[in-house]
C-alpha cells in the first residue's frame, strides 16, 4: 500500500465533523458559562457585600465546586463530549479533568494511585502556565521595564 | 450590557479553542495549554486588564484568565523586590481556584465512586 492510499484510507474513516454546529455549540455553551460567571459576580457582591476581586474568587470556587459535582456524578463525561472546547476551556474543564483524574486512580490506591496520577491531566496547563508567567515576568521587569 | 459582553468574550473564546481543535490533531490538553501562555502573554502587556474592564466576568472564567494571574501576582511583587517577587507572588492570585480544584476533587473521590 503507497503512502497515498493509506491516507485516502485514513480520511475515508475519520468520523466527518459537522464544523457549523460544534462551532455554535462551544460559542453558546461558553457564553453562557461566561455569563452565568457575571452573574454570580454580581449576585456576591450584591449579597455578601464584598469587592469585585474577592466576588470573581467565589466566583470561580463556585463553578470548580459545580462542575466537580457533576463529574463525580457521572454526567459530565457525556456533555463534554458533545459540547468539547465550550466547557474544556472555561475553568469547568480544569475542575473536571482534575476530578475525573482522581475518581479513576483512587482504586490503585492514596498514594501511588490517587497521589501520583491527581495532576495527570492538568500537570501540563501549571507547569507551562508557571513556566510561561516566569519568562514574560522576567522580560516585563528586566526588558520593558515594570 | 457587560452581561452581553460577558456572553459573547467567553462564547468566542472557546469557539477559537473549538476551531483549533476541529481543524487540527491537537487534543484539549494542547489547547488548553496554548490558551494558558496566551493569557500570560496578553497579561504580561497589560492587555488583558482592559480585556477584565470591557468584558468582566466573560473574561475571567476561560483559562487565559489562569495565565493572566499568574503573571499579575508575579508582577504585583515582582515590582517591590525583583527576581524574587517573581517567584513569592506567582500563585498569590490564582491559590484560590488551584486549592479549592485539589480539595474538592480528593473529597470528591473519596465520597464518590467512578461511574464508568
Amino acid at each position: 500500500m503507497t503512502n497515498k492510499e493509506y491516507s485516502n484510507l485514513v480520511k475515508k474513516h475519520t468520523p466527518k465533523v459537522n464544523h457549523i454546529k460544534s462551532m455554535s455549540l462551544a460559542f453558546f455553551v461558553g457564553g453562557f458559562i461566561g455569563l452565568a460567571g457575571q452573574f454570580l459576580i454580581d449576585f456576591y457582591v450584591k449579597i455578601l457585600n464584598v469587592s469585585i476581586s474577592n466576588a470573581s474568587t467565589y466566583m470561580i470556587v463556585t463553578l470548580i465546586f459545580i462542575s466537580s459535582l457533576f463529574t463525580a456524578l457521572g454526567f459530565f463525561d457525556k456533555i463534554i463530549e458533545k459540547v468539547r472546547c465550550g466547557i474544556i476551556i472555561p475553568i469547568t474543564g480544569f475542575a473536571h479533568a482534575m476530578t475525573s483524574a482522581a475518581l479513576e486512580y483512587r482504586k490503585e490506591g492514596f498514594v501511588l494511585g490517587l497521589g501520583s496520577n491527581i495532576f495527570k491531566l492538568t500537570g501540563s496547563v501549571i507547569l507551562y502556565g508557571v513556566i510561561s508567567a516566569y519568562i514574560f515576568g522576567l522580560i516585563r521587569l528586566f526588558v520593558i521595564g515594570a | 450590557m457587560i452581561y452581553f459582553n460577558s456572553f459573547v468574550f467567553c462564547g468566542f473564546v472557546c469557539l477559537i479553542g473549538q476551531l483549533i481543535l476541529d481543524n487540527t490533531k491537537l487534543t484539549p490538553g494542547h489547547v488548553t495549554t496554548l490558551f494558558v501562555i496566551l493569557g500570560a502573554f496578553l497579561d504580561s502587556f497589560g492587555i488583558y486588564d482592559l480585556i477584565i474592564d470591557i468584558f468582566g466576568g466573560g473574561a475571567l472564567v476561560p483559562i487565559t484568565s489562569f495565565g493572566h494571574s499568574l503573571v499579575h501576582g508575579a508582577l504585583l511583587s515582582g515590582i517591590n523586590s525583583g527576581v524574587m517577587g517573581l517567584v513569592v507572588g506567582m500563585f498569590s492570585l490564582t491559590s484560590a481556584g488551584i486549592i479549592s480544584a485539589i480539595i474538592i476533587a480528593f473529597f470528591f473521590s473519596l465520597i464518590f465512586e467512578p461511574k464508568n
